[in-house]
C-alpha cells in the first residue's frame, strides 16, 4: 500500500542507495530531481520580483506607499494561495496516478506547479486555477504516459485552458492589478487616473498608429521600465531582468538550451523589425526591443520554449524551433486583435511541430549516412 | 605524416586511484576458467571432459556455428569442472594448473612469408581468434569474412585505464608482428589510433593521431571519425594488448596469454600492474592489495564497461584492468539533491563541485545510481559525450522500438555498447543504455542470419 508515496518521500529525503546492476558502475550525481530543483531556483528571481510587483502595482492603484516590506508581503500573500492550489491539485493527481500505475512519483510537476502561478493574472480565481491544472495534468501529461512523454508544455496547456474557458478572467484591464485587499491587507480606494490595462492590452486597443504605452496611472513608460518590470502583467512575466537572471542560471548549469532562447529572441526581433517596415497599426510600430521586453515573451523564451520534453530535441532543430516561436509570437501578437499576447499560442503551436522539425534534422543525418555508403 | 583527429565531445572522469607504473607481485592463480559469456556472438560447445589433461593451447570449447573458432586452455593442467546453468547453458570451464606450464607447440612462423589463409589458420588453431572482434554487432569476427579494414586503438582513455605505453615496454617486437599479421588479413588497411604524445610506434599501419577526452580511445569512435562502417561492410577491431598475443604466437610458436593487469581504484592499498594469465581468478591478482570490507565493488575492467565480480570470479577475457570502488550501499545521504554538493562529480554544473579543485581534482565515486529511472527528459545530454556522426538519442529510441530500418539508417552497424557508456554515465534519467544497445545488437544479429 502506498509504496509510491513512501518511496517518493524516501528518495526526497535521502539519496537512493540502490547501486548499479548493469552497465556503468558509476553515475553522474545529477538526476531529474536535481534538474528540476535548479529550474525552480532559476524561477525564483522572477517569482520574488513578481510578488513585489503585485504589491507595487496595488499600491500605485490605491495611491499608498506602505514601504518595501509591506509591499512585498502584500504580493507574497496574494501569490501564495495560487502556488499552493497549483501544487496541491497537480501533485495530488500525480501521487494518485503514480500509485495506481505503481511507478515512482515523477518530479516533472515540481516545475509546472510553480510555472502555473507565474503565468496567470493576479486576480484569476483559485478555483479556475485548480480546474485548469487538473485538466492539464490529466489530459496534457498523464494520458500520454507522464513526465517525459507529453507533447505540450503542461503549464501552457493550463494557461490555454484558462484563456479559452474563462477569457474574461484572463485578459482585459480588470485582472492584472489587484485593486481589492488581500486577507484584509492593503484595502483602499482606487485613484482616479487608474487604468489596469497592460502595455500590450493598450496597444491592442489603440486607435492610433503610434504605440503609446503607459503605466497604470497613465505615465508613459520607457524600454527601461519594461526591462525592470514594474508594469502590470501576469505575475512572473513582467521583469525581463529577473527572467534573464534565471536564464543565466539555466544556461550555466547546462539545463536550459541557449540555442533555443537565443533563437526565440532573434526570431521575435526579426519579425518585429519586419512589421516596423509596414507600420500601419500601433502594434506594428512597437520597436523590436520593446516587443521582446513586453508581455510573456522573455518568460516564454527562457522557461517555456526550453522545456526539453516538448521542445525540439536535436541541436539544429532547436534553432529552427526557437526562431519560429519568436516569429509566430510576434505575428499573433501584432495581427490578431483577439489575442493581445501571442507567446503562449506560439509555443504550443511549435510544440506540435517540434517532432516534425526533429524528423527533418534526423533525416538529414540519415541521408548523409546513405550518401557516404554510395560514394 | 600521421593524420590528426581532434575529438571535442566526451568527458574525462578524473577518479582517484590511478595505477603507478610498477610491477607488483601476484598473478599465481589456483584455477583458470574460460567463460563463453565474455565473447559475444558465440554459441559454445564443450569439447573437453572433466579429468582431461590439457596443455596451454589445447582446445576446450568451439563455436557451434563456426567450429573453426576455438577457445583454448590458457595453462596446462587438468579440466576440473564444466559449469552449466539453466537449460544447460555453459557458464564456465575450469582448469586447475600444473606447477610448470607446458605449451602446445604451434611452431614459430615468419609472418612475411605467410598468406592470409595461413595466418588465419594459425590464429584460429591457437585459440587467439576470439580476441578479434568485428563491427557490425561487436561480436567475435567470422574467419570467413574479409574485412574492409582493421582498426586498433593503441590507447585506453576510460577512467583509470591502464597505460598501454607502459604495457608495451619489452613487447614491441610481438606488437609489430601482430600488426603485420593483421595487415595480411585485410585487403584494406590496418589503422592504428595513437594518443598524441604517446611513445607507441609501429610500421606497416596507417597511424592516426588522436587528441581529446574519453571516448577518444574507443576504437568505435576512431572508426567513425576515420572511415565509418556502412551497411554491408565489415571491419575488425583488436585491442592493442591482444595484438601482442597474436605477435607472440608467431614469434614464439605458443599460445601464451600472459598479460599485464592494472590494479586501480580508490579502495585499493597498492596500485600497479600485475603479470597474470588470462582466465585467472580475481583473487590471484588483487590478493591483499584491496581494502577488506563489505562495501566495496570489484570490477573486472573499467568503471564504465567492466563487470562486477567477486574475488572468486575470473578476470574478463578482454580486460587489462581491475577497478575497486566503494559500493556506497551503506551511504544514506540526507537531502542529497538539495545540497550544494561541493564534492559531487557531475558533467553538468548543477552541483557546485566545479567551484573547487579545478580540473585536476580527483573524485571518489561509488556505485550508487543516484536517482530514479525516468523517461528521457533532457535533450543533448548524450550528444555532448558522443563524438560520432550519429544521433545517439534517436538510435537508442529506434533500438528500444526495434525498428530495423531506422536502426540501420541511424548507424547501428557502427556502434558497440561501450560507445554509449558515457551517455549512460551522464544520463539524468538513469536509463540502462549499454544493456539496451547490447540487446539490440544481439537481436538484430539474430534477425540477420
Amino acid at each position: 500500500m502506498f509504496h509510491s508515496v513512501f518511496e517518493g518521500f524516501e528518495t526526497f529525503l535521502f539519496v537512493p542507495n540502490h547501486t548499479s546492476k548493469s552497465g556503468v558502475h558509476i553515475h553522474d550525481s545529477v538526476d531529474s530531481k536535481r534538474t528540476m530543483t535548479v529550474v525552480i531556483l532559476a524561477l525564483l528571481p522572477a517569482l520574488l520580483f513578481g510578488m513585489y510587483n503585485i504589491g507595487y502595482q496595488h499600491n500605485l492603484a490605491i495611491g499608498m506607499d506602505p514601504g518595501f516590506i509591506m509591499t512585498f508581503v502584500f504580493g507574497f500573500l496574494a501569490v501564495l494561495p495560487k502556488i499552493i492550489v497549483s501544487y496541491v491539485v497537480g501533485l495530488g493527481i500525480e501521487f494518485a496516478i503514480a500509485q495506481v500505475k505503481g511507478h515512482e512519483i515523477q518530479e516533472g510537476f515540481l516545475v509546472s506547479g510553480i510555472l502555473i502561478p507565474l503565468i496567470v493574472p493576479i486576480d484569476t480565481p483559485l478555483w479556475m486555477i485548480a480546474v485548469a491544472t487538473a485538466f492539464a495534468v490529466v489530459f496534457a501529461k498523464e494520458v500520454f504516459g507522464g513526465t517525459g512523454y507529453n507533447i505540450f508544455n503542461v503549464a501552457l496547456v493550463t494557461r490555454a485552458f484558462l484563456f479559452f474557458a474563462y477569457p474574461a478572467a484572463m485578459s482585459g484591464d480588470k485582472v492584472f492589478v489587484r485593486t481589492g485587499d488581500t486577507f484584509g491587507l492593503g484595502s483602499g480606494n482606487v485613484v482616479d487616473a487608474f487604468s489596469g490595462a497592460t502595455p500590450l492590452g493598450q496597444i491592442a486597443t489603440s486607435t492610433t498608429a503610434e504605440p503609446h504605452m503607459t503605466d497604470i496611472l497613465g505615465n508613459a513608460i520607457s524600454s527601461m521600465d519594461m526591462f525592470i518590470g514594474l508594469i502590470p502583467g501576469s505575475i512572473g512575466e513582467t521583469s525581463t531582468l529577473a527572467i534573464l537572471i534565471g536564464a543565466a542560471i539555466l544556461i550555466f548549469t547546462g539545463i536550459g538550451s541557449w540555442k533555443t532562447m537565443l533563437s526565440v529572441f532573434v526570431g521575435g526581433g526579426a519579425m518585429a523589425a519586419l512589421f516596423n517596415v509596414f507600420g500601419t497599426t500601433a502594434a506594428m510600430n512597437v520597436s523590436p526591443l520593446d516587443h521582446l521586453l513586453l508581455g510573456g515573451f522573455a518568460f516564454g523564451a527562457v522557461f517555456m520554449a526550453t522545456d526539453p520534453v516538448t521542445s525540439a530535441r536535436t541541436e539544429t532543430g532547436k534553432y529552427i524551433y526557437g526562431f519560429l516561436i519568436g516569429v509566430m509570437a510576434i505575428f499573433i501578437r501584432v495581427l490578431n486583435p483577439g489575442y493581445p499576447e501571442g507567446m503562449m499560442l506560439a509555443i504550443l503551436l511549435l510544440n506540435a511541430f517540434a517532432p516534425l522539425i526533429d524528423f527533418y534534422v534526423v533525416d538529414s543525418n540519415v541521408k548523409r549516412r546513405l550518401k557516404r555508403a554510395i560514394k | 605524416m600521421a593524420n590528426v583527429i581532434k575529438i571535442k565531445k566526451g568527458l574525462d572522469i578524473n577518479l582517484k586511484g590511478k595505477a603507478s607504473e610498477v610491477l607488483l607481485t601476484g598473478g599465481k592463480s589456483n584455477s583458470y576458467a574460460i567463460i563463453p559469456d565474455h565473447f559475444n556472438g558465440v554459441f559454445p560447445k564443450v569439447v573437453a571432459k572433466v579429468g582431461d589433461k590439457v596443455k596451454a593451447g589445447s582446445v576446450l570449447i568451439i563455436d557451434k556455428n563456426r567450429p573453426e573458432i576455438k577457445f583454448v586452455s590458457p595453462v596446462s593442467g587438468e579440466v576440473t569442472a564444466v559449469n552449466r546453468g539453466e537449460k544447460r547453458k555453459l557458464l564456465s570451464i575450469v582448469v586447475t594448473p600444473d606447477a610448470q606450464i607446458e605449451y602446445e607447440e604451434f611452431g614459430k612462423k615468419n609472418v612475411a612469408s605467410l598468406n592470409a589463409e595461413a595466418i588465419k589458420e594459425s590464429i584460429l588453431q591457437a585459440g587467439i581468434w576470439p580476441f578479434i572482434k568485428q563491427r557490425p554487432y561487436d561480436i567475435v569476427a567470422s574467419p570467413s569474412d574479409s574485412p574492409r579494414d582493421i582498426f586498433v586503438s593503441s590507447f585506453f582513455s576510460a577512467p583509470l585505464a591502464p597505460n598501454f605505453d607502459f604495457i608495451l615496454k619489452g613487447q614491441e617486437a610481438d606488437f609489430q608482428t601482430g600488426l603485420d599479421a593483421l595487415a595480411k588479413l585485410t585487403s584494406g588497411k590496418v589503422y592504428m589510433g595513437v594518443r598524441k604524445g604517446s611513445s607507441v610506434v609501429a610500421k606497416n599501419v596507417e597511424v592516426i593521431e588522436i587528441e581529446g577526452p574519453h571516448p577518444a580511445g574507443n576504437v568505435g569512435v576512431q572508426i567513425n571519425n576515420v572511415k565509418p562502417v556502412n551497411k554491408g561492410e565489415v571491419v575488425w577491431t583488436v585491442l592493442p594488448t591482444d595484438v601482442i598475443l597474436i605477435g607472440r604466437l608467431f614469434n614464439k610458436g605458443i599460445a601464451d596469454f600472459t598479460r599485464l593487469v592494472a590494479i586501480t581504484g580508490s579502495e585499493t592499498t597498492e596500485r600497479g600492474y600485475v603479470k597474470a594469465i588470462a582466465g585467472c581468478t580475481i583473487e590471484s591478482i588483487v590478493g591483499n592489495k584491496i581494502l577488506s570490507n563489505n562495501h566495496i565493488r570489484i570490477i573486472s575492467g573499467n568503471v564504465l564497461v567492466g563487470t562486477k565480480v567477486s574475488k572468486t570470479d575470473y578476470l574478463g577475457s578482454y580486460d587489462n584492468q581491475i577497478t575497486v570502488i566503494p559500493e556506497g550501499d551503506d551511504n544514506d545521504e540526507f537531502f542529497g539533491w538539495a545540497t550544494p554538493g561541493l564534492d559531487k562529480f557531475s558533467a553538468s554544473r548543477t552541483y557546485f563541485s566545479w567551484l573547487l579543485g579545478g580540473k585536476n581534482k580527483e573524485y571518489v565515486i561509488d556505485a550508487r545510481i543516484r536517482g530514479g529511472k525516468r523517461a528521457m527528459i533532457m535533450s543533448n545530454e548524450y550528444d555532448k559525450v558522443f563524438p560520432m556522426d550519429i544521433l545517439p538519442e534517436y538510435l537508442l529510441k529506434a533500438i528500444i522500438a526495434f525498428d530495423i530500418d531506422k536502426m540501420e539508417n541511424l548507424g547501428i552497424y557502427e556502434v558497440a555498447p561501450e560507445d554509449f557508456a558515457l551517455c549512460e554515465f551522464v544520463d539524468t534519467s538513469k536509463i540502462e543504455i549499454q544493456k539496451i544497445v547490447r540487446e539490440g545488437l544481439d537481436m538484430l544479429h539474430k534477425e540477420m542470419i
